[in-house]
C-alpha cells in the first residue's frame, strides 16, 4: 500500500531537551492514525515538523510524496491542519472565516460556494453563517475549524488534540466526522491524550518522552503487550489487597482502578495466589480474566520505559 | 506573490478593523483628539501672569510705570499692596507669579537726574515662564526709560533725533508667536508615529498570540503577501488619520498648509513608512501583545517627544544627544513639515532632510522586512 507519511529517525531537540527522539513510522493512505501520549510526550512537535512549521534537528520525512525539508510549499497545499488551540478569527463571522481560508487556498467563487454548502451540511453549520465565531460553543467552533482545514480537500489531515475541552457528545460527533473523511479516502493523523479516543483509530503509536513505546492497532497492541492474561479483581477493600498482592512474587504487575485491581499473572498461578489469601482467613476475592484497555497498555509500557531508563 | 491572496488578506484586515470600533477610533479619531488635547494644554505662551505691586512712592512716575506694565496682556494686576512683606505669602500660595516694588524715593531720584531702581521679585519655580515674563517686563521698563529720557532731553532743549539705536523687529511665519502654530506640526509627527507603530505591531503580534498565525503559515500564503496585506490597510487608515489631524489643526488652531500639498504628502508617506517598518520590526521580535505594546510605546513616545525637536530645539542639546537625534525619523519629518506648513517653502530648503527620511524609510523597511520574513518562515 502506498504511504501517505513516511518518517525515518526524525529528531527534534530544543537545546539539550530532546522533544522527539529518532522516531520512525509510516502511515498508509486512508488510515486513521493516532498518536497517543501525555502532554509533552512529543506529539505536537512531531506534527509541527511534518506540517513544515518546525525544522527537524535530524532525520527524514516524506509527506504526501514531498520532502519536508525542500518541498514545504507543495506540502502546504495538500494537507489540512487543525490544532487544539482554536486558530480561527473569533471576531469574524462564520461565513467570513470560511471565505477567508477558501480564498487563501485559491478556491474560486463557484468552487467555494459548492464546497461551503457541502461542508455546512456535513458539519452542521448551516444557519450559523452570520454568527460571530467567538460566540459559538466550543464544540461548534472545533467543527468550524475542521471545516476551514478541509475546505481545499487536502489528502492528509493533521489534527492536533482536536477535541481538547470538548464535551463527550460533541467529541463523539467530531469522531463521526473523522470517520466520514476517512471513508472518503483521506488520511487522518490525530494526536490525543484521551485513551478512549485512541480506540477509534486504526493504528496507534504511544509516545513517551519523545520515543514511540508501543505501536499497532488497538487490538494488536493489547495482544502484544499483554501476552499474559490480565485479571480483574473487585473488592471492598482494594487498598489492603493491593498492598498484600504487591508483595507476592507471582504478580508481575498490578494497578489500582478505584475499587478494581488489574493484575498481570499467568493463569496457572491464579489458584496458588487465591489459596494463599484464603489461608489468611480474612475474606475472599475473585479473579476474572479481562481484555486489557489501552490504559493498561499505557501504564505498563510507561513503567517499563521508566525502568529501562533507570537501568 | 499572488495579488488574489494579497487582496484576501487586506479584506480580512479591514473586517477586523470594522468589527472592533476601538481600533478604528484609535486609528482615525484619536490622533485628532490628542491634537485638540495637547494643542490647548501644551501652551508655551506666557500671558496674564498675576502681578502684585507695592508702590511706596505713590507719585505720577510710579503710577506711569504700573500703568505701562499692566497695560500689556502679559501681566494682570491682582494686588496693590502697602507693604513688601505681604509679597511672600502671596508668592507661596501661587496667587501671584511676580511682584514689583517701587521705592519711596523713586520720583525724587528721577527728578534729581539719577538712575532709580525698581525691585522685581519673580517666582522661578517655572523657569521658562519666569524668564519669558522677565523678558517682557524688562522690555516694557526699558521702553518706559527711553520715553522718559526723550522727554527730559526735549525739556532740556535737545531734539529726540539723536536716539542712538532703535530696533524694529518683525516675526515671520508666525507673527503672533503663537506656540500652537509651532506645536501642531510636531504633534502631528508625534501622534502619527505612535499610532502607526502600535497598530502595525499589534495587528501581527495578535495573530501570533492567538495562534492564527500558525494557521496562516500552514496555508499557501507567503510572507510577502501577509506582510503587505497587513501594511496596506494601516497605511491607508493612518493617511486618513493624518489628514484629519491637518483638518483639525486648520479649523481649531488656524494652521493652514502654506506650501505644496503634494510635497507634504510625499514626506508624510516616507514618515509613515518609517513607522510601519518600526512596527514590523517589533512584531518580528515580540511574541505577546503586551510586549509589543511596551516596545512600541518606549520606542516612539519619548524619542519622538524629546529628541525630534518637537518641543526642545536640537541645537541646544549636548553634542552626544544631538547625535542620537539623527536616528529619530520624526526629526527630519518635522523640519519638512514646519517648512511646508508654516513657511510655505519649496523642497530646496529642506532637501537634505527629505533625503535622510527617504534613506531611513528604505533601510528600515528592508531590515524589518527581512527580519519578519525570517521569523515567519522559520
Amino acid at each position: 500500500m502506498e504511504s501517505a507519511v513516511i518518517v525515518e529517525n526524525l529528531t527534534r531537540k530544543f537545546g539539550h531537551f530532546v522533544a522527539v527522539d529518532h522516531i520512525s513510522f509510516s502511515i498508509p493512505r486512508g488510515q486513521v492514525f493516532g498518536f497517543l501520549g501525555a502532554n509533552g510526550a512529543g506529539k505536537s512537535t512531531t506534527i509541527r515538523m511534518l506540517c513544515g512549521l518546525l525544522k527537524p534537528t535530524s532525520g527524514q520525512a516524506i509527506v504526501a510524496g514531498y520532502d519536508i525539508y525542500h518541498q514545504s510549499e507543495e506540502i502546504k497545499k495538500v494537507i489540512g491542519y487543525m490544532s487544539q488551540k482554536f486558530s480561527l478569527y473569533r471576531d469574524l463571522k462564520v461565513k467570513e472565516n470560511l471565505e477567508f481560508f477558501a480564498r487563501v487556498y485559491g478556491l474560486d467563487n463557484k468552487k467555494f460556494k459548492s464546497r461551503v454548502a457541502e461542508l455546512e451540511e456535513k458539519i452542521g453549520l448551516s444557519g450559523k453563517e452570520e454568527l460571530i465565531t467567538g460566540k459559538l460553543p466550543v464544540g461548534w467552533r472545533q467543527r468550524l475549524a475542521l471545516a476551514c482545514a478541509i475546505l481545499h480537500q487536502p489528502e492528509i489531515i493533521f489534527l492536533d488534540e482536536p477535541t481538547g475541552g470538548v464535551d463527550p457528545l460533541a467529541r463523539r460527533q467530531f469522531w463521526d466526522l473523522i470517520y466520514d473523511l476517512s471513508s472518503e479516502g483521506k488520511t487522518i493523523f490525530v494526536t490525543t491524550h484521551y485513551l478512549d479516543e485512541a480506540e477509534y483509530c486504526q493504528e496507534i503509536k504511544i509516545m513517551h518522552a519523545g520515543r514511540i513505546i508501543a505501536e499497532g492497532s488497538p487490538a494488536q497492541i493489547k495482544k502484544r503487550y499483554f501476552p499474559e492474561k490480565l485479571f480483574e479483581l473487585v473488592t471492598a477493600e482494594p487498598l489492603r489487597i493491593y498492598n498484600w498482592l504487591k508483595e507476592q512474587p507471582e504478580i508481575e504487575q498490578i494497578s489500582l482502578f478505584g475499587k478494581k485491581l488489574h493484575l498481570l499473572i499467568s493463569s496457572d498461578q491464579v489458584k496458588q495466589i487465591q489459596e494463599r489469601w484464603n489461608g489468611l482467613g480474612i475474606g475472599r476475592f475473585d479473579l476474572r480474566p479481562i481484555v486489557p484497555t489501552l490504559e493498561d497498555v499505557f501504564i505498563r509500557r510507561l513503567e517499563e520505559a521508566g525502568g529501562e531508563k533507570g537501568k | 506573490m499572488s495579488p488574489f491572496r494579497l487582496l484576501t488578506v487586506i479584506k480580512k484586515e479591514f473586517l477586523h478593523i470594522r468589527r472592533d470600533p476601538i481600533y478604528l477610533t484609535l486609528l482615525l479619531i484619536l490622533p485628532s483628539f490628542i491634537l485638540i488635547l495637547y494643542g490647548y494644554a501644551l501652551n508655551f505662551d506666557v500671558k496674564h501672569l498675576p502681578l502684585a505691586v507695592v508702590d511706596y512712592d505713590q507719585s505720577q512716575y510710579s503710577r506711569q510705570v504700573v500703568e505701562k506694565v499692566t497695560a500689556s496682556e502679559y501681566f494682570d494686576l491682582k494686588y496693590n499692596l502697602k507693604d513688601s512683606r505681604e509679597i511672600d505669602p502671596l508668592l507661596n500660595l501661587d496667587l501671584i507669579r511676580l511682584a514689583i516694588v517701587i521705592p519711596v524715593d523713586f520720583s525724587r531720584t528721577i527728578l534729581a537726574g539719577r538712575t532709580p531702581e525698581i525691585q522685581i521679585i519673580i517666582d522661578g519655580s517655572n523657569s521658562s515662564s519666569a524668564s519669558t515674563g522677565l523678558g517682557y517686563l524688562n522690555a516694557i521698563l526699558q521702553q518706559y526709560t527711553i520715553g522718559l529720557n526723550l522727554s527730559f532731553m526735549e525739556r532740556a532743549g535737545l531734539s529726540g533725533e539723536s536716539l542712538p539705536l532703535e530696533n524694529r523687529s518683525r516675526v515671520w511665519y508666525n507673527p503672533e508667536l503663537k506656540s500652537s502654530k509651532f506645536l501642531v506640526p510636531g504633534l502631528m509627527a508625534f501622534i502619527l508615529m505612535i499610532i502607526i507603530v502600535l497598530a502595525t505591531s499589534l495587528s501581527i503580534v495578535r495573530e501570533k498570540e492567538k495562534g492564527t498565525m500558525e494557521q496562516l503559515l500552514l496555508s499557501p500564503l507567503r510572507p510577502p503577501e501577509l506582510i503587505l496585506g497587513k501594511i496596506i490597510p494601516y497605511l491607508i487608515l493612518s493617511l486618513i488619520g493624518a489628514h484629519l489631524v491637518l483638518l483639525t489643526g486648520w479649523l481649531l488652531f488656524g494652521v493652514a498648509i502654506k506650501g505644496n500639498y503634494f510635497l507634504l504628502l510625499l514626506i508624510l508617506l516616507l514618515f509613515l513608512f518609517c513607522g510601519l517598518s518600526q512596527g514590523l520590526l517589533i512584531s518580528a521580535v515580540a511574541n505577546s501583545q503586551q510586549v509589543a505594546f511596551m516596545m512600541a510605546g518606549l520606542s516612539t513616545l519619548l524619542p519622538t517627544f524629546v529628541l525630534s525637536g518637537f518641543v526642545f530645539p536640537i541645537q541646544n542639546m549636548p553634542h552626544l544627544i544631538q547625535l542620537v537625534t539623527y536616528i529619530i525619523p520624526a526629526r527630519y519629518f518635522l523640519v519638512g513639515l514646519r517648512s511646508i506648513i508654516l513657511k510655505g517653502v519649496g523642497i530646496k530648503a529642506f532637501y537634505a532632510d527629505v533625503l535622510f527620511l527617504m534613506s531611513y524609510a528604505l533601510i528600515m523597511s528592508l531590515i524589518s522586512w527581512r527580519r519578519l520574513s525570517q521569523s515567519l518562515s522559520r
